[in-house]
């Protein structure tokens, strides 16, 4: 059986495949290889730096807006000063003259300070509308007015950036808002103990300000909310309903082909298109209201429409026509078929569809400003007509705002909306992991 | 009686018409159900549809019309004495002027601007909202609120009483039909399928509603402005004067400067997002180990899903600095506002569009042309290079051009990251702004309702729709084609 | 060294040396075994026709002559397969330079959506076998006319490769393959997508060939690798059942799962 055995060892002959110049060749060719490969791994490592820098830059700007500078004053609550009328009903009572208060504490705080710009300098240090806390204080529990209270009060932008290192306090006197006098203030305060860095709450319980240390996005998110409620109840349905038509019974004709080219065409429209519809149709020929939710969320729905048609036909797609046949066979009617057995088991597709033509909503910014969405809100609608905004154009509003403060605000809304769109995103993988089912 | 209180009843009375209906089935049959054609829960269905229905277009179709309606009859009936009274306090002189020799003719004699002023003035009177007007107006227009307080109750209450008399007599001539014979599974499925039918006109509705709205507004436009001017005209200034003798009154509407800032910025997303959406959907594609396509897949899809505003924050906050300071340092001045910064965010946005869309298209060219290509020899690069890649080309010019057009009908991070300022330059270091800005800036803020600088929104969002609906088409088109051929 | 005795390769009365020789081979996709240790050797300027019933690991054994199962992540090989003596699985062997050296026409035809022209220069152009315009116009005229395709194409190199007829396809990867100049062919079905015709057509084409290349064919039908082979292999469930002169497996198989199976008891 020798010719079982390994074959003899010849030696290769040299062929055209395997000369020098090949085998040269062939070096070359690896080479290039090599270069379109990293090609390849350098896009994607751009692609994925730029979202690790975008998110980090978003981290390292917005967390410091979760916490804010408050400093304690004994402050005294002269019934004089904010009910001048006597009338002891909190209704009645002079709401600037809050500020006069806190103002007043401060004095005493740093009884050497006299002078007319000096006292200007030690108001600095406070939020100008930290009164405003203040009265929301008293609201709660008037019995405090004649006492003196001891409260934590908001600090003024400034300081709060140079804690929070948004700005550099060794910078030149006269390129930060703080100068060296109200530095050294701030440092006495802070060695007595009467500075603390608090959680912030009113981020998520106050509205718009055009005081950083007020603003809030109470405001903005139940704007989304209404907004968002308003786009679900008309696009669900709508949606579900035109791609059940036009999946199930649309017989194949002229009509129906223009619906679908045409469905097709609409999810590229860009969106500050739909805006202008609503601008011209909604306010202009309707009369609706400006700002307002209900507005914001037919837009909304008119503009996420034919994602969920598409996700919905997709879906409906994927149910094999045996269940469509067992259903007819039993004596149902199509339309019972339609309703009993496809829809029911199409539902997981569709509502992952929809969950995530939602979040595309959720962060559409240009059509609302269309339609007036940037109202300057200073407290959270409580109708679908009411003046409102919403995250992202909140967002916008802020980005625009010359003040430090508010630079960490922006990013702190970013997050809080990347938030919900992670939130809703997951929702709609998980929903697709749960009732992934293969035919 | 609000609107709401109205639905409210009507959908109680939709819920009785079931009710009615089913037991009316059930009544009729003698207690056989099946001597029935349907079963009782479709009559209920029918009479709950036909109650409810007609009544609830009423309502929609009145609530869409009532604003204009009562405006039209509260303005109608104020007197020229009222009305000059008005225009006095709150008309510049100039406009008063123009105004006094007609005013005769009732509220018609107002410009669009001025009719909805007053309505705004009447509009917070009668809701009590005195505060917002001019005191000096209060009495010329106090007539006028009261009769639109007077109205707005009238008309609620008709319509109740419209909506009451629609919805009880469908449901009296519904139950007198119900009989044993009757096809009431029929009919309901009838009525479904005509919604059904319905809802799937909305999507081409809104389309009409688009082209429509954007071209009665822009031919009002080009009866101010020529057409040849606004697409040949080289300099943009909007700003129309705010009264007639001012200097530079009429403004420029050449919108030639917009179309190039808008291509230039595409143009630099583009040279951004194609090479690295390409190379990075061939990378996933061909090349990536399981591993890192499950762990980038993701990465990509969370890049496209950030909203577009957090791209336009991102780039006034890092990436416009860092191209400043990088051109500083070569000492090349270049404007914080530069093309290049928003448009290289844009085109970071854009990337994993491209990368999606052309990953399908590699994916659908098939296997058996790479094993052609790899028995002959070649190397995966050149495999890719030069039969993928050729196969695919088609697929890969539809996403192109999809990318374009959403590069082109991007909004907010333009609106953040360029300027405002249109210039008529190619250089990528400038400031330059596009139509979507443009759009932007003239609408959000104070509006005049017919001035030219309004209108021409319309005109250039017709241009831009148009141009992103071409390329779509086109797109949508090849692509298309490049899949059947491969089927 | 019992499967080695059972699938004894029978030395044909060719007196040819010998260009490739597997010995032991097994191929697994997972923790699936495809091929149970396969022994056969392929003599040069011989036809070796390999049939079986679908699923058989023909196939399968083909496509690791010239390493074409690399493609697969999940696909493992084990045991040699010897190309001029060298094993073509040894890392320092290149696979890119192995399938110049052992072309592979495909069971479907697939020319590149390129011109004709352009599909058959492809192999030439990667592994340098020219650099002038008229050394390309050479390849292109010889290897249509080893392919039978010259008369037909002459007039339209320039067109679309893909819009010639099936068989017409066909030829061109041939020619395509032809063009590489390489020393062993493999064939998987090449005909089982075309009509009579075409298949007549290139069963003539294949016998042509064999007097510069070594070739290799996969066939479903057992009067093809009658028709166009020296020596025949038969496939059964991942086992090389037998292998010898064409003649004597078709007339007096030793094996009877080989008689069952060209008797056309199954298959």
């Amino acid at each position: 059986m020798t010719e079982i055995a390994e074959p003899m060892q010849t030696a290769a002959p040299v062929s055209l495949h395997t000369g020098n110049a090949a085998t040269k060749r062939l070096k070359a060719r690896y080479a290039a290889e090599r270069r379109f490969r990293l090609y390849g791994i350098l896009a994607i490592v751009f692609a994925c730096s730029m979202l690790v820098i975008l998110l980090s830059t978003l981290l390292k700007e917005g967390t410091s807006a979760f916490f804010q500078t408050e400093v304690k004053l004994a402050v005294t609550i002269d019934a004089g000063t904010i009910d001048p009328q006597g009338t002891g009903n909190p209704a009645e009572w002079d709401r600037g003259a809050f500020q006069t208060l806190v103002s007043d504490a401060l004095y005493k705080e740093f009884p050497e300070v006299t002078g007319r710009l000096e006292k200007r300098d030690v108001r600095g240090l406070i939020s100008p509308v930290a009164g405003v806390r203040l009265g929301q204080m008293l609201d709660k529990d008037p019995s405090l007015v004649g006492q003196t209270i001891e409260v934590w009060l908001p600090a003024s932008d400034g300081i709060n950036q140079i804690v929070k290192g948004g700005i550099d306090r060794d910078l030149p006197e006269l390129q930060r808002p703080i100068n060296d006098q109200q530095l050294a203030w701030f440092d006495s305060l802070e060695q007595r103990g009467d500075v603390r860095s608090a959680f912030n709450t009113t981020f998520f319980t106050a509205s718009d300000s055009n005081y950083p240390e007020l603003a809030g996005l109470l405001g903005a998110a139940v704007g989304t909310l209404l907004t968002m409620l308003v786009t679900l109840a008309i696009s669900l349905p709508i949606g579900v309903a035109a791609a059940v038509y036009l999946e199930e019974f649309a017989p194949k004709n002229r009509f129906t082909e223009i619906i679908e080219v045409n469905i097709n065409n609409l999810a590229a429209v860009p969106s500050i298109v739909f805006g202008l519809l609503g601008l011209a149709v909604f306010l202009n020929f309707f009369g609706m209201p400006r700002s307002a939710p209900l507005v914001g969320g037919l837009v909304l729905g008119l503009l996420v429409l034919p994602t969920i048609i598409i996700a919905s036909r997709a879906a409906l797609k994927a149910v094999p026509p045996s269940i469509r046949e067992a259903a007819l066979g039993m004596g149902a009617s199509k339309l019972q078929a339609v309703m009993h057995h496809v829809l029911p088991l199409a539902m997981p597709g569709i509502m992952t569809g929809t969950i995530i033509g939602m979040a595309h909503a959720v962060g559409e910014t240009a059509p609302l400003l269309m339609i007036g969405m940037n109202a300057f809100v200073t407290s959270a609608p409580d109708s679908l007509l009411a003046s409102s905004s919403v995250l992202p154009v909140q967002i916008f509003i802020w980005a625009d705002k010359p003040e430090r403060g508010f630079v960490e605000l922006t990013s702190a809304a970013i997050l809080v909306l990347l938030a919900f769109l992670i939130l809703m995103n997951g929702a709609a993988i998980w929903l697709r992991k749960k009732f992934e089912r293969r035919w | 009686m609000s609107v709401t209180l109205t639905v409210a009843v009507l959908l109680f009375l939709s819920l009785a018409g079931f009710w009615l209906g089913r037991n009316r089935a059930v009544a009729v049959a003698g207690g056989r159900i099946a001597n029935l054609h349907s079963v009782p829960t479709y009559y209920g269905t029918y009479m709950a549809l036909w109650a409810g229905l007609p009544a609830l277009v009423l309502i929609l179709a009145w609530m869409a019309l009532r604003g204009t309606v009562m405006d039209w009859m509260v303005l109608s009936a104020m007197s020229p004495e009222q009305l000059e009274a008005w225009a006095r306090v709150m008309l510049a002189p100039a406009e008063l002027e123009a105004l006094l020799p007609t005013i005769a003719d009732g509220a018609s004699a107002l410009t669009q601007t001025h009719r909805q002023l007053l309505l705004i003035n009447i509009g917070n009177l009668a809701a009590g909202q005195a505060l917002y007007v001019n005191p000096g107006v209060i009495d010329a227009i106090t007539p006028a609120a009261g009769h639109l307080s007077q109205l707005r109750g009238l008309a609620d209450w008709t319509l109740f009483g419209a909506v009451m008399a629609l919805a009880g007599g469908t449901l009296a001539f519904t139950w007198s039909k119900i009989g044993p014979e009757f096809r009431a599974r029929n009919n309901v499925e009838r009525i479904v399928t005509a919604l059904l039918v319905l809802c799937s006109t909305i999507a081409v509705l809104t389309t009409v509603g688009i082209v429509l709205s954007l071209l009665f507004e822009s031919i009002r436009f080009f009866t101010k402005v020529p057409v040849t001017e606004f697409l040949f005209g080289l300099q943009w200034s909007p700003q129309t004067a705010i009264r007639a003798d001012q200097v530079g009154s009429s403004g420029a509407f050449g919108a030639v400067p917009l179309f190039t800032g808008t291509l230039l910025i595409a143009t630099i997303a583009m040279i951004v997002a194609a090479p690295v959406g390409l190379m990075s959907a061939i990378y996933l594609s061909e090349y990536a180990p399981k591993r890192v396509r499950g762990l980038v897949k993701p990465i990509l899809e969370i890049l496209a899903g950030v909203p577009t505003v957090v791209y336009g924050f991102f780039a006034i906050l890092t990436v416009a600095p860092f191209i400043r300071d990088l051109g500083a340092f070569f000492g090349i001045p270049i404007s914080s506002q530069s093309a290049l910064a928003a448009g290289v965010v844009m085109g970071v946005m854009i990337v994993p569009f491209v990368s999606s869309l052309a990953d399908d298209v590699i994916n659908a060219v098939p296997q058996s042309l790479r094993d052609g290509s790899y028995g002959l020899g070649a190397t995966k690069s050149e495999t890719i290079r030069q039969v993928v890649m050729p196969a695919a080309l088609p697929g890969i010019v539809g996403a192109m051009l999809l990318a374009v057009s959403r590069a082109i009908g991007e909004t907010m991070i333009v609106v953040m990251a360029a300027g405002l300022q249109a210039s008529l330059t190619l250089n990528p270091l400038a400031s330059v702004t596009t139509v979507t800005v443009q759009i932007k800036s003239i609408l959000v803020g104070d509006q005049e309702f017919d001035s030219a600088k309004t209108l021409s929104v319309f005109a250039l969002g017709l241009v831009l729709f148009l141009v992103t609906l071409a390329l779509n088409v086109i797109a949508l088109r090849i692509v298309q084609k490049y899949r059947e051929k491969y089927d | 060294m019992d499967s080695m005795t059972l699938n004894k390769p029978v030395q044909a009365a060719v007196t040819q040396p010998v260009k490739m020789s597997a010995r032991d081979v097994k191929v697994f996709y997972g923790a699936k075994r495809a091929l149970h240790g396969v022994n056969v050797d392929l003599y040069q300027n011989e036809v070796l026709a390999m049939i079986g019933p679908s699923g058989c690991g023909k196939s399968t054994f083909l496509r690791t002559l010239n390493r074409m199962n690399d493609t697969i992540d999940i696909c493992r090989v084990e045991g040699k397969i010897l190309l001029d003596g060298q094993d073509i699985y040894d890392p320092r062997l290149d696979v890119v330079q192995l399938r110049a050296r052992v072309g592979m026409v495909f069971q479907k035809p697939n020319p590149f959506p390129k011109s004709i022209y352009e599909n058959v220069i492809y192999g030439p152009k990667l592994h340098g076998l020219a650099t002038r315009k008229d050394e390309f116009d050479a390849i292109v005229e010889t290897s249509l006319k080893r392919a039978g395709l010259w008369n037909e194409v002459k007039d339209r190199l320039h067109e679309p490769g893909t819009g010639l007829s099936g068989g017409q396809q066909q030829r061109l990867c041939i020619a395509r393959a032809v063009a590489v100049s390489p020393e062993v062919i493999l064939m998987d079905e090449p005909c089982s997508a075309l009509d009579p015709i075409a298949t007549a057509h290139i069963e003539e084409l294949i016998d042509e060939l064999r007097e510069s290349f070594t070739i290799a064919i996969v066939t479903h039908n057992m009067q093809q690798a009658a028709r166009v082979s020296q020596r025949t292999a038969f496939f059964h469930l991942g086992d090389l059942v037998e292998v010898g002169d064409t003649e004597e497996i078709f007339t007096n198989p030793r094996d009877e799962r080989t008689q069952g199976y060209i008797t056309g008891r199954y298959g």
